[in-house]
């Protein structure tokens, strides 16, 4: 497999962001070098495949980057959405190292732009990749080519040797073979467990069948289930997943960014009974589409559909599917496969507690419905002006926060308090150190970039140097 | 959930079915999908261009289409690329309307089917070209005089005569210039029309797309350069501009030597040849030579380039025109550098035929997209002054 055997120094297994930036760095300290991806190489990448950019740390405006984005700032708005659910430790690490990425990443070939357009939000703390995360994979894997890191594609580590509280080897699974493989230091940057259909099924029981998943089919999970079966600390709720409601019409996997529905809060939102089920104008859509995920998931047979009328037309951004048309409620409910009979009582219903108020989807605005449960608190505006659209809804899963937990130099922490010295970790697979749960819009790549550089600096010294490690 | 998997079924129909058979509703599938997504933004005028629409008519497409310079990046970064089952291929979506386009606006419209048969067009305009011009040689010079050294000013016209050949090119000349600009003013009002990002003219917008053709701005990704090899294992380069630009202004300069023949023949009577270091042979000879390293150099690109970019239909179209281009300007340096010899008169003889058929089929061949390009990014030029008429709420 690859180089001979013993010529191993760092086995890197994983073929995304962290997993490429582990291989870069430990490469340039002067590691051999061989990355495992599980997926052939048009499918290589992971979930970083459909990113986009990543939050950072910055003083002052700094090339694509507006304004400033203070170190306790940023750990509020961590704070914020994981409710605490985070090692301080970690991830003021992560926020400092934050600052200091972008140099190394043009220097391997990313280069960066403005925040896209509909973006806006984002231009003070997100660096945007020109062209996504695809594009700056092909430049890591081009990068990886150049300096000599050996890449084998549908090549996946199955289980790791963990002896006297080092790794020894991994086990790994290609054209239908195991093969062991030694290496004097590993990284496991293999991703979560959210396209593994049977293990979803485990926390979320039968609802997880109507699950689609955003990413990558290659995030089984395999890596994670045997680190933590060898020994290794769990870190991040097992029974929980990043899931945003998207059009139930996308593909299976890799839907990506385009799946997303950004109509939600202009109209209202029913299950399959047609009735309402939760505010959607609770708060504005980028801060509010990550709960979707759950609300819908909570539904009977997971299904839901947000219905706009005319007047919601060119307010949001383009979805990737029209919209189901039509020029009653009643009709409406027909093509979406909904009683009308409960549909039409529903809009009713909501039609008949909107107040007056200064439709304004720019702030927090009055519009708001008035005796009604579960109300609208803002941007609530009558249905009455046809045509109608209907959109459904499924939950979709980003990613999972079952990790394995590791130190401040990205080592992994084994269940009986021990650190094991040459194993690491990067990206997904340990982000529940940092996100714990909720999501902070670019903060994987972040937690990807910089623990994938901590990860790879150390396993190259642990390699090259295991006197000092 | 019969009616959802209708939905589904119907959207598979619509964004995930794969390339659609007409290019228009191509175009239209592709650019909706690319729409919701954006992350190629800062790649070329294109996705400025698509953002500036809510959904994607008959004449945006058109438009967008001619934008595209082909230089890859947005394939290669492309989440939603084959194998993905939204099969999105923004350069091959948009080069095939382009061919459609061609043949749409093409005046007149039952030589429009030349586009797709550009091999045999190419064969039968060399072969009337070439025939034409030794049989009017043989005619007028005999058959020694096709063989038989000439000297001094006056010389080509002794077998071929000035008043001839300035007839024959003339004529051939005003005629694809009038075909270029029936095609263009079709292509125009086609993309031109009322609505939202109807712009008004302006000298500033003009000087910008004439900057922008004339550098191929739009030919290097967003900064790094147009894609060759498979950018999934390649960086891209600036080989293809670098080469467009010798061929492009060494068509210049050998259009501008013969302008200055034509002032020195009309204004001093001096008569073609003229001495090695005149103005019309330098001229021509350095526009020769980058026509030649340009032509020779994208020929070979494509040999190389990832098929994956290109619409295979159109290859004897590329070919074609490089092909022309390039024996044109050849056999122009080799009747300059043995035109004392008894050679002159064969070789004066191919390398008109081989220019009497370039001006043919210059309508009719890849010529045109430059003609389309350019108005297409006039038209992005005066849109991108005024403010988007598509300000979504940011989400």
């Amino acid at each position: 497999m690859g180089p001979a055997d013993d010529d191993i120094d760092v086995l890197v297994a994983g073929g995304g962001n962290a997993a490429l930036v582990a291989a870069l760095t430990a490469r340039e300290a002067g590691a051999r070098v061989l990355l495992l991806e599980a997926s052939p190489k048009l499918w290589r990448g992971g979930n970083s495949q459909h990113t986009r950019n990543l939050r950072c740390m910055h003083a002052a405006p700094e090339d694509v980057l507006t304004e400033a984005y203070p170190e306790d700032e940023y750990f509020d708005d961590l704070l914020r959405v994981t409710g605490g659910r985070t090692d301080e430790a970690l991830a003021r690490l992560t926020i400092r190292t934050s600052a200091q990425l972008r140099p190394w990443m043009r220097n391997h070939g990313v280069r960066f732009q403005r925040s896209l357009g509909g973006t806006l939000h984002l231009a003070r703390t997100n660096a945007f990749f020109l062209g996504g995360g695809k594009a700056l994979l092909n430049a890591y894997y081009q990068a990886a080519q150049r300096l000599g890191v050996q890449v084998l594609y549908e090549a996946e580590v199955e289980d790791v040797e963990i002896e006297g509280g080092r790794f020894r080897a991994a086990q790994v699974r290609r054209d239908g073979a195991t093969a062991r493989v030694p290496a004097r230091a590993f990284v496991a940057a293999a991703g979560g467990f959210e396209s593994n259909r049977a293990w979803l099924r485990e926390a979320w029981g039968e609802a997880a069948e109507n699950f689609l998943i955003r990413g990558t089919q290659f995030n089984q999970g395999r890596l994670l289930r045997a680190l933590l079966a060898r020994g290794a600390q769990a870190i991040g709720d097992p029974t929980q997943c990043h899931a945003v409601a998207i059009d139930a019409r996308a593909p299976l996997y890799d839907g990506g960014i385009v799946t997303r529905l950004d109509c939600v809060s202009l109209g209202i939102v029913v299950n399959r009974d047609g009735q309402r089920f939760y505010d959607e104008g609770e708060d504005f859509w980028p801060k509010r589409y990550a709960i979707w995920g759950r609300l819908v998931a909570q539904q009977p047979e997971q299904i839901a559909f947000s219905i706009i009328d005319a007047k919601a037309l060119g307010r949001f951004m383009p979805p990737v599917f029209a919209g189901c048309r039509a020029d009653s409620i009643e009709e409406l409910a027909g093509t979406l496969g909904l009683d009308g009979g409960r549909l039409r009582a529903t809009v009713d219903r909501f039609n008949a507690a909107v107040q007056p108020g200064h439709f304004d989807h720019a702030v927090l605005d009055d519009c708001a419905t008035a005796g009604l449960s579960p109300s609208k608190t803002h941007w609530a505006r009558k249905l009455d002006t046809p045509p109608y659209f209907g959109f459904p809804l499924r939950p979709g899963i980003t990613f999972t926060y079952l990790g394995v937990k590791v130190n401040a130099r990205a080592q992994v922490q084994l269940a009986d308090g021990t650190t094991t010295p040459n194993l690491f970790a990067a990206g997904e697979i340990m982000a529940g150190n940092v996100l714990g749960q909720g999501y902070l819009a670019g903060i994987g790549m972040t937690i990807g970039t910089v623990f994938g550089r901590i990860a790879g600096d150390g396993a190259a010294r642990a390699a090259l140097q295991p006197a000092l490690a | 959930m019969n009616a959802l998997n209708d939905l589904i079924a119907a959207a598979r129909r619509q964004a995930v079915a794969g390339a659609l058979a007409d290019p228009g509703a191509e175009g239209a599938r592709v650019m909706g999908i690319c729409n919701s997504c954006r992350y190629c933004e800062g790649y070329c005028a294109v996705f400025p261009a698509m953002e500036r629409r809510a959904e994607f008519s008959r004449a945006d497409v058109d438009f967008l289409a001619n934008l595209c310079h082909n230089c890859g990046a947005c394939y290669y970064a492309c989440q939603y690329a084959p194998p993905h089952d939204f099969a999105i291929n923004v350069p091959r979506a948009l080069a095939q309307v382009r061919l459609e386009n061609y043949e749409r606006f093409a005046w007149p419209r039952r030589l429009a089917s030349l586009y797709r048969r550009q091999g045999t067009a190419v064969v039968f305009a060399l072969a009337f070209a070439l025939t034409l011009f030794f049989a009017l040689a043989i005619a007028l010079a005999g058959p020694r005089g096709l063989l038989a050294a000439h000297s001094g000013a006056g010389s080509f016209y002794a077998v071929l005569p000035h008043g001839l050949l300035v007839a024959i090119f003339g004529a051939s000349f005003l005629f694809s210039l009038v075909a270029l600009a029936i095609g263009a003013a079709r292509y125009w009002q086609a993309i031109d029309v009322p609505g939202p990002n109807a712009a008004p003219a302006s000298g500033a917008a003009t000087a910008q797309a004439a900057r922008d053709a004339l550098t191929l701005r739009h030919l290097d990704g967003g900064g790094d350069g147009c894609y060759v090899r498979s950018g999934l294992d390649f960086a891209p380069t600036s080989q293809r501009r670098l080469l467009h630009h010798l061929l492009f202004y060494g068509f210049l300069l050998c259009f501008a030597a013969t302008s200055v023949g034509t002032i020195y023949h009309y204004g001093f009577g001096w008569q073609a040849p003229y001495g090695s270091l005149s103005l019309p042979t330098l001229l021509g000879t350095l526009g020769g030579l980058g026509i030649v390293a340009g032509t020779a150099g994208l020929l070979w690109l494509r040999r190389i380039r990832d098929e994956a970019l290109a619409d295979p239909a159109q290859a004897p179209l590329d070919r074609g025109l490089l092909h022309l281009l390039l024996w044109s300007a050849a056999s122009g340096l080799l009747l300059t550098l043995l035109r004392a010899s008894p050679l002159m008169p064969s070789l004066l003889a191919l390398h008109l035929g081989f220019v009497l058929a370039l001006f043919l089929l210059l309508p009719y061949g890849k010529f045109v997209h430059g003609v389309y390009r350019s108005l297409a990014l006039l038209k992005h030029a005066r849109e991108a002054r005024t403010p988007n008429p598509v300000g979504f709420a940011d989400s």
